[in-house]
């Protein structure tokens, strides 16, 4: 689960990015963050991972209280979430296997779960016979898949995508988006910005707006989401 | 932390190593460079210490006693010289031994002076304790009775203490800079590298990392940079070392000093650029890796 409480954010140059943010988004959901370029979209994903802190207000994410935990515990948190970026970093010195093995050896997993884990994922987003591939030697949309792979790798319970067709090509872009349907098909909680509206036009979900750093609409399929606490 | 974690993190920091190419060769090459001025710094110094510290303990006092003095007063005299606090060692010396050792060092002229026209007085060699109390010893005996005078070389002494003072206080003022420096040099380096693994850092980061675990391939990393940058200055310090002994050696033999024993003395030269490569590596590592941990 996910909730912002008016939350507000204000960069160091005054701008206001996040103007009271409060939404719940609940587990097994999957949520669009649209919005044009510089309205916020990435700053609330960013929050949401704690790679950006509020200014005010409350984040909690599976339990975490954001605004009050601990340096120490940033790594803790992001270990349950799986983030997807649009350029979509990947460690460029290490194999495929070893860039999705990376995020299970943090939690020290040990080498034989690593493997068979790593195995299953990356059949998960039929790249099994690229893994002793490095990154430069993929496509884009090759490389987001390992991205993606890497996020799901220790069964988080929240996807965090960011534009993650952002520099991909409409079929390429459709691949991506039957993962994370299938990802969140299992239970897993996806949200997603985007402003590839054809995206959010085809596969159907919630939608946020932000737009000058205010939530300006909270749609589900068909109609305006209704909190029902 | 787990073994099978602290293995990754070996076999990760080896990897990372080849991984980064020309980068560790650069920080491969500072702490060459470093530890070999370390190593020849040091083998210098340690010998000069040793030679000053044979020359040091080699000076004595000489206490000349008044002719026409009987045994019994001798006897009462070494008694007065034993109990000074900081003498070591008192030895006797005749005049007929005096005369013979400036026979022996001057020439067989001064046999001329033998028998009764022996001009010289009997002699106690007096060792202290440690060699800046020779001149506080060369004082009292002077003090005692029968004493005809009693000498320690004076000035040349005084200025020889002052030398070698000089030369240990400026020995270890220099070898404390030049570990300052090679610590700034190879972390400087290592933070270089560091940098351009900065996007690295952070997708570590972002997967769930936590700064020991990300931390601690780097300073292994930084510990091995220390232990391979440690081979070259150690053998050219122990080849060279080997050679300049046996040259110096042989000039030195005349003398009666020594340069310090190779076995001994490069088993601890070759094991203190080891540690000093492997902990600076790994401090170096650690201190520049800092920054980019903060979130």
């Amino acid at each position: 689960m996910i909730e912002f409480k008016h939350v507000f954010k204000k960069y160091s140059n005054e701008v206001l990015a996040a103007n009271d943010f409060s939404v719940k988004i609940r587990q097994g959901e999957f949520v669009y963050v649209i919005g044009p370029s510089g309205a916020g979209k990435s700053t609330f994903i960013k929050m949401m991972y704690r790679e950006e802190h509020p200014t005010s207000g409350e984040i909690i994410v599976n339990d975490y209280e954001l605004q009050k935990i601990k340096s120490s515990e940033i790594p803790f948190l992001r270990r349950e979430l799986g983030i997807v970026f649009q350029d979509f970093k990947l460690l460029p010195k290490l194999t495929i296997f070893e860039n999705i093995a990376y995020a299970l050896q943090v939690i020290e997993k040990d080498p034989e779960t690593i493997a068979t884990r790593v195995n299953y994922v990356l059949d998960l987003v039929g790249l099994k016979d690229r893994v002793n591939a490095f990154p430069d030697e993929l496509s884009g949309g090759e490389q987001q898949r390992i991205s993606i792979a890497r996020a799901i790798a220790n069964k988080p319970e929240v996807v965090i995508a960011d534009e993650p067709t952002g520099n991909l090509d409409p079929d390429t872009a459709a691949g991506i988006m039957e993962i994370l349907e299938r990802i969140n098909g299992e239970g897993t909680t996806v949200v997603m910005a985007t402003h590839n509206s054809q995206i959010v036009d085809q596969y159907k979900h919630r939608v946020l707006e932000i737009e000058d750093g205010k939530i300006v609409r909270d749609q589900t399929e068909g109609g305006f989401f209704q909190d029902e606490d | 932390m787990k073994i099978s974690t602290f293995k990754r993190h070996v076999i990760e920091s080896l990897k990372s190593l080849k991984r980064n190419g020309w980068m560790s060769v650069a920080a491969l090459s500072a702490v060459t460079v470093t530890l070999l001025l370390v190593g020849i710094l040091f083998s210098i110094l340690m010998n000069v210490n040793k030679v000053a510290s044979d020359v040091e303990n080699d000076v004595q006092v000489r206490v000349l006693i008044n002719r026409g003095t009987t045994n019994k007063q001798e006897a009462k005299l070494k008694q007065d010289l034993v109990k000074l606090h900081s003498v070591s060692k008192i030895k006797f010396s005749s005049k007929e031994q005096e005369l013979k050792n400036v026979i022996g060092s001057y020439g067989k002229e001064f046999k001329l002076f033998g028998g009764d026209d022996n001009p010289l007085n009997d002699v106690f060699v007096v060792s202290a304790k440690k060699p800046e109390q020779t001149v506080k010893i060369a004082k009292e005996a002077k003090k005692m009775k029968h004493v005809y005078d009693a000498k320690y070389g004076g000035a040349s002494a005084k200025k020889l203490f002052n030398i070698v003072d000089n030369i240990q206080r400026w020995g270890i003022a220099i070898s404390l800079l030049l570990l300052f420096v090679a610590v700034f040099l190879i972390s400087n380096t290592i933070r270089i590298t560091i940098l351009s693994r900065k996007n690295e850092i952070a997708i570590m980061r972002l997967v769930g990392a936590t700064n020991g675990f990300i931390r601690w391939p780097f300073i292994l990393e930084g510990a091995w940079t220390g232990l391979f940058g440690a081979i070259i200055p150690i053998l050219v310090v122990d080849f060279g070392y080997v050679w300049l002994y046996g040259i110096i050696s042989n000039s030195l033999a005349s003398t009666g000093y020594r340069l310090l024993t190779p076995s001994v003395f490069l088993f601890q030269i070759d094991t203190l650029l080891i540690l000093i490569g492997i902990v600076i590596g790994a401090i170096g590592s650690g201190i520049s890796m800092r920054r980019f941990l903060r979130i």
